[in-house]
């Protein structure tokens, strides 16, 4: 095994316990911090496919901004007043659905057959990326720039919620 | 060398994690945490073609840049909407977001 092959089983790994650890573990906030983990062992593995500016973005916006997001509101709605409990009767049938969904996927994934050199990892330059993202892709660019403002003024309305309130 | 298909074994793996988790978990907030998973899955896998497969054009990559973008336009939302939930109904477990119910 070369060094490549151990630390994408060992980021893999982590990435696929701390995803288990978002959706089982009983505690609201335990879900959070474990999906911290979990984003950041996915910045991990872009890292691996070459692709750091991603990896830099990951670790920006989803660990800084979107974590905090998700804790605020956690906080604000004292989600810890609903059990896990809760949740048990949908168990069995949501472990059925995902654990069928996984099997056909890893079927079909691993039966086809890819063009190409597929196993090779291309470096993509940081350059060609954003000359790229300012050229052939500038007015989708330019619409998720506007999509986002939309949406978090949008959020910032229905948050604040009607005056006098 | 790694083969392409552990990357993309390993985003099938986190997929189906995160759907077991937006049909198992009734707090609005855990079920927006689960699509999040899924949505990096979704990304691992674009990279993946785009570094394996795409080099000269890695439209891949590009793509898991808007889907970052839109991931952080939905969670603003979708966290805003939940809260008025809250503060309308006092709850955060979607069961009880039955206004709309026939």
């Amino acid at each position: 095994m070369t060094y490549e092959e151990v630390i994408f089983y060992f980021v893999a790994a982590l990435t696929v316990a701390s995803a288990l650890g978002v959706v089982v573990s009983k505690n609201v906030i335990h879900s959070a911090l474990f999906l911290i983990l979990a984003l950041m062992a996915v910045a991990g593995l872009f890292i691996l496919l070459a692709a750091e500016f991603l990896a830099i973005v990951q670790v920006m916006v989803y660990g800084g901004a979107v974590t905090i997001l998700i804790l605020f509101a956690m906080m604000l709605t004292r989600v810890r007043d609903l059990p896990a409990a809760k949740d048990g009767a949908q168990r069995p049938f949501a472990a059925l659905a995902a654990l069928a969904f996984m099997t056909t996927s890893i079927i079909a994934v691993t039966s086809t057959q890819f063009p190409g050199e597929s196993d090779k990892i291309n470096v993509i330059s940081f350059e060609s990326v954003s000359d790229s993202l300012f050229t052939v892709w500038a007015l989708p660019f330019e619409i998720a720039s506007l999509v986002l403002i939309v949406a978090l003024m949008g959020a910032i309305i229905l948050a604040r919620g009607e005056e006098g309130e | 060398m790694i083969p392409i298909n552990n990357f993309l074994v390993l985003s099938s793996i986190l997929f189906s994690i995160g759907m077991y988790g937006v049909l198992a978990r009734r707090n609005a907030v855990l079920i927006l945490m689960s699509v999040e998973l899924m949505l990096q899955a979704v990304s691992i896998n674009f990279i993946t073609f785009a570094a394996y497969l795409d080099p000269e054009n890695f439209t891949g990559i590009i793509f898991a840049v808007f889907v970052i973008v839109i991931a952080a336009a939905e969670v603003g939302l979708a966290l805003a909407i939940v809260l008025r939930l809250f503060r309308n109904r006092q709850t955060a477990n979607v069961d009880e977001a039955d206004l709309m119910k026939w």
